[in-house]
Parts: C-alpha cells; sequence; structure tokens
C-alpha cells in the first residue's frame, strides 16, 4: 500500500467502473476499507533528520525519477522483457471496466479462506437510483453477488454485497491460488475415536461465546507503542517536529473520514460538484463543523485532544481535528 | 512435493493441546514484474535519503520515530522497541469458539493449514468437531516477533488459521440512506428481487479463472518471440432508458438463456 499512497495523494477512488446487473448499469467508485495501522512511523537519519524513500538504478547507483522506470518481467536467460501501461490495459477492456453481477449466492457460502480485502462501493455518476436499488435488494436478499474484475493490473474475483445501505466489495483469491492439502502434503483425513471427538467438542463448548469479544481484535502492539510515546513526549524526550507535505497528511485522514462523506454526498444532500472525489472532501469539511451546534465545533485541535485525552479515547494522537469531533460526539 | 512447515506450534483449547505443523495456504503463481531503469535495465533498488544533501542513509544508521500529534514525532531507541516485543512462544491458544457468521468478511487477511505433529486423532477430532458445531476459533499467537489474531475454522477435514486484520484496522461505514426522490419504488425492487433469485447458484470457486494472468503470459511469451498479439475490443453495451424496462428486459434475456439449458 506504501507506493500507492505515494502515487495518489488526493483521496480519489482506488478504482472506477460500472457494476452491472443484467442490462442494468450501476457507475461506481471503489475505496479502501482498510487503512494503514495506526501507528505512523517514520525514518530519520542519525541527527534524527525525517528521510525520504528514493529510488536508484542498481548499476551507475544513479537517483531515478518516475520517467526513469519501466516495467519488466524476467525471461528465463535473465533477460526482461518490458512492458508499457498500455499494453497491460489492452488486455482486459471491458473486465477494467466492469463487475459483471452474473451470479448470486448466500453469503455464508463464500469460503473464508478465499477473502482478501474490503472496499466500499459508493455511487459515482448522475443518477444514484440504480446504485440504491442494488443496494437495498441485495441487503433484503441476504445474498452476494460473486464477479471478476480487473483493477490496477491484476483480475480479481469478488464478492458485493449490500449493509446498511451501501455497498461493498471484498476481493478474494481464486481457487487456483490456494494450495490443496495435498500440495501441502498432509497426511489423509482419518476419523478420530469417538472419545477424542467428545473431548474435543467438550473443549470447544467450554470455549464458546454468543458474541465476539472484540478486544481480542486490538492491535496491542500499536497501543503500547503510542503509550510509550506519548509519555515520552509528556516528559518532552527525544520530540522532533516534522512539517508534513499536506499531501500526506490529507491521505492519512482521507481514508478514515472520507467514504462517509463522498457516501453521504452522492446520496443526496449536499449539491453536487464537478470534482467528484476531491469536491467531496472539501465540501464535507465546513459541513462536517457546521453540522453539530455544540462547543467541539469552535475548539481547536489542542482543546479536542485535551478533552479525548480526558476521556481515556483510544488512538487520539493519531486523529484529524474532525475525527476527534467525530469520536468526541461518539463518545458523548 | 510436500511444502515445508513455517513453523511447530501447540494449538491450545483450555487443557488440551494438539501439536501442529504451520503451512502456507496462498501460492503466489502471479507474473510479477520488476522495476527496472529505463536506459540500461537494470534492476531499481529503493533507499532512505536525507532530503536536504540527496544522501542515502545505511539501514543500521536509521532510527524510527512514532507519530503522536500532527506533525509531531517521538524517536524511539531499539531497545525501547525491544521492550514492547511481544514474547516469543510456541502456543496457538484458541481464546474464544463463536459462530461463524459472528466473524466479519472484512476481518480475514490471509490463510495458513495447520497440520498434525505427532497427534493425528486429536488433530481430526478437533477439525471434526469444530465443522459439527460450525464454529470458528479465535486463536492468538507469537511468531518472529509479532502477535497475531486468527480465525481457526475446519474445511475439508483439515484445519485452516486465518490471520485476521485489527479491529482498528478497518473503516467503519455507518448506515446511509438514499433521499425519498432517489429511493427504488416497489415494482422495480420487485423485479430486482426476481432477477437476482433467476441469478442465484451455489458458489462454485472453481467456476472463475484469472483470464487476465493467462492473457498475460500470452502476451509475454508473444512479445518476447517478437510477435505482437491483439485481444478483442470491449463491446458496448446497449441500455434501455427506464429502471424498470431495463430490469425487464434483463429478466427475459435470462429466462431465454434458462430455457436453453445453458447456465450464465
Amino acid at each position: 500500500m506504501a507506493e500507492e499512497r505515494d502515487a495518489a495523494p488526493n483521496p480519489r477512488a482506488f478504482w472506477s467502473g460500472t457494476l452491472t446487473f443484467g442490462l442494468v448499469s450501476v457507475p461506481v467508485d471503489l475505496y479502501p476499507a482498510v487503512r494503514s495501522r495506526r501507528t505512523a512511523l517514520r525514518m530519520l537519519g542519525p541527527d534524527h533528520q525525517p528521510l525520504v524513500r528514493r529510488f536508484f538504478c542498481s548499476v551507475d547507483l544513479k537517483p531515478l525519477g518516475q520517467d526513469d522506470i519501466v516495467r519488466g518481467y524476467e525471461n528465463d536467460d535473465g533477460s526482461f522483457t518490458i512492458v508499457a501501461d498500455e499494453e497491460l490495459d489492452a488486455l482486459a477492456p471491458r473486465k477494467s471496466r466492469d463487475i459483471d453481477l452474473r451470479r448470486f449466492v448466500k453469503r455464508d457460502e463464500i469460503p473464508r479462506q478465499l477473502l482478501e480485502r474490503p472496499y466500499v462501493l459508493a455511487p459515482a455518476g448522475e443518477s444514484t437510483k440504480a446504485y440504491h436499488l442494488l443496494a437495498e435488494t441485495m441487503e433484503r436478499s441476504g445474498k452476494a453477488g460473486i464477479a471478476t474484475f480487473v483493477m490496477r493490473g491484476k483480475e480479481y474475483l469478488a464478492a458485493i454485497f449490500a449493509e446498511r445501505g451501501s455497498l461493498r466489495a471484498v476481493t478474494m483469491r481464486f481457487q487456483s491460488e490456494l494450495r490443496t492439502p495435498d500440495d501441502v502434503g498432509l497426511p489423509g483425513v482419518v476419523r478420530a475415536p469417538a472419545e477424542r471427538r467428545q473431548e474435543m467438542e467438550r473443549a470447544l463448548a467450554e470455549l464458546t461465546e454468543d458474541e465476539l469479544d472484540l478486544k481480542l481484535l486490538d492491535d496491542e502492539y500499536a497501543s503500547a507503542l503510542l503509550e510509550l510515546a506519548e509519555a515520552k513526549r509528556d516528559a518532552g524526550r527525544d520530540v522532533i517536529e516534522i512539517e508534513e507535505a499536506p499531501a500526506e497528511d490529507e491521505q492519512e485522514s482521507a481514508d478514515v473520514i472520507d467514504i462517509m462523506a463522498v457516501l453521504k454526498e452522492r446520496m443526496g444532500g449536499a449539491a453536487r460538484r464537478p470534482a467528484r472525489a476531491q469536491g467531496a472532501r472539501s465540501a464535507e469539511k465546513p459541513a462536517a463543523t457546521r453540522a453539530g451546534d455544540d462547543a467541539l465545533a469552535d475548539m481547536s485541535r489542542k482543546e479536542l485532544y485535551e478533552r479525548a485525552k480526558k476521556l481515556g479515547l483510544p488512538g487520539r494522537s493519531g486523529m484529524s481535528r474532525e475525527a476527534l469531533i467525530a469520536a468526541l460526539r461518539k463518545a458523548g | 512435493m510436500a511444502a515445508r512447515a513455517m513453523w511447530k506450534a501447540d494449538l491450545s483449547l483450555g487443557e488440551i493441546k494438539v501439536p501442529v505443523k504451520l503451512y502456507a495456504a496462498v501460492e503466489d503463481a502471479r507474473i510479477h514484474f520488476r522495476l527496472l531503469h529505463a536506459a540500461d535495465h537494470a534492476p531499481v533498488k529503493q533507499q532512505m535519503v536525507d532530503p536536504e544533501t540527496e544522501q542515502p542513509v545505511a539501514s543500521e544508521e536509521l532510527k524510527k520515530a512514532v507519530g503522536v500529534d500532527r506533525g509531531v514525532y517521538v524517536v524511539l531507541t531499539d531497545e525501547e522497541q525491544a521492550a514492547l516485543a511481544p514474547k516469543p512462544s510456541r502456543l496457538i491458544s484458541v481464546e474464544e469458539v463463536v459462530a461463524a457468521s459472528a466473524v466479519d468478511e472484512r476481518w480475514f487477511d490471509r490463510p495458513y493449514y495447520l497440520g498434525p505433529d505427532g497427534d493425528d486423532e486429536g488433530y481430526f477430532a478437533l477439525a471434526e468437531a469444530l465443522k459439527k458445531r460450525e464454529a470458528i476459533g479465535i486463536a492468538r499467537w507469537v511468531l518472529r516477533n509479532k502477535r497475531y489474531v486468527g480465525a481457526l475454522q475446519a474445511s475439508g477435514g483439515y484445519l485452516l488459521l486465518d490471520t485476521l486484520r485489527y479491529a482498528q484496522e478497518i473503516v467503519e461505514v455507518t448506515a446511509v440512506k438514499p433521499s425519498a426522490n432517489r429511493s427504488p419504488d416497489k415494482r422495480e425492487i420487485a423485479l430486482a428481487e426476481q432477477l437476482i433469485g433467476a441469478l442465484e447458484d451455489r458458489f462454485d470457486a472453481n467456476e472463475f479463472r484469472d483470464e487476465y494472468q493467462e492473457q498475460l503470459k500470452t502476451m509475454l511469451a508473444a512479445k518476447a518471440a517478437g510477435k505482437v498479439v491483439r485481444f478483442p475490443k470491449a463491446v458496448k453495451r446497449e441500455q434501455p432508458d427506464s429502471l424498470v424496462a431495463s430490469l425487464q428486459a434483463s429478466l427475459k434475456a435470462r429466462r431465454k438463456e434458462a430455457s436453453h439449458g445453458r447456465r450464465a
């Protein structure tokens, strides 16, 4: 993901295309639903100067710009076949634009081991009616649409489903990408004696809970890292200030705030703007501030942060002003 | 040839321990490209550079800082970071067992096989018991200085362990509603439901192929032989004006297809 972030300073769509459902076309923009981990790490030099990542030629050691770099496939004899972006784009023109929903299945039939990465699909284009129709009908049916599509030089199998009014996608691996137990060399399945099976059933029953304890999905290492860093900051030890390029900063919060902003704007309410994703973002900022007539909207980030600290809100250090307002509102 | 185990551990459920080996379940057979210097086709390498001097900094001289605020970072020493690293162990500990539906699709990251390591009966007994309950075990372990959380499930009589993403890594999408004038009407919903019904089938992963990879391989082979390949261009679809008309036409086309005895 790091290279994608460098390449995309604005929170624009990761992929834009069309969901086709029979003869109905639903234009959509796809956004990642996974954000980078909470701990933003920066690489520094020996004198604590912030560093940047650069490309070099491994032979003449010259620094390289984007235009000096090509993509090559290594042949068996060690030579390279150079491939241009246009050549890749020409491979599957239709699939690069369409997610064709030709199959619907029960959600629980999808093998979990195929699941790869979640995305959110936002409506694009003039009319969002077809989007809502698909979202509402799919959510009612409890079914997932299965399709293949090409995104950024790779074909994906994907499950599309609807939840709480919006469409989601989870990309999946192809069956051919998974090894079989045979490939791995696992022994043939044997039936264990009844007493062993009962012993395991009892052990499972004892560990069974009605609901998943979300604490098990906490990133303890990230929390500990942040706690230590915050303690050192409060003690004034090893603190450095880095002027951050606005682009990088935008992207940081983009994946947190913008999906909701984009969805809300496109589903009505705010007036449409020519530049879609970027417009949605700048439009949401004042709206978010105005929306709440409470005191939070007028507070500085520092004041918000102090309040969040008092409440012990997790992850507050990494939050933007907007994210802090949202988190504080949620916390009541 | 059998794959090599990545790790050996004890899978623990309360008092019970089942010795297992861990294997990667994903086989990466995709075409990979390398970034090359256009002038001499030499591979590109990445380095951290001081932007003031444009001088590369050696990896042993790198220091890491953690962001605590917008533009504010705290430098952590190697010792400080090492002190936070989880303690190594050889335990995959099942913390709780929940219904398979309780584990969100968005959390799944990467699958691994667990294989038996000395107690085949215990291993297969556990796989069968998990399947019978239609349950997933939520497990935690530490491997190579990293803490993991995963979902233990039964598949084809074997045990699979999928790594899960942390909850904080998932962007939460709250409920959204269309404005009233954009809400679909009853007739449109009824037609769309019929169309979904007509396209419903069991999930069969073998039905889908990575055609893009196949075309990519063909293209690369042709290029290496000095040939040019052309692939069919996209066909533009015709679309009726109204949603209802589109849905009706789609249903009609689908029924026609079905009556010819062919699955789409």
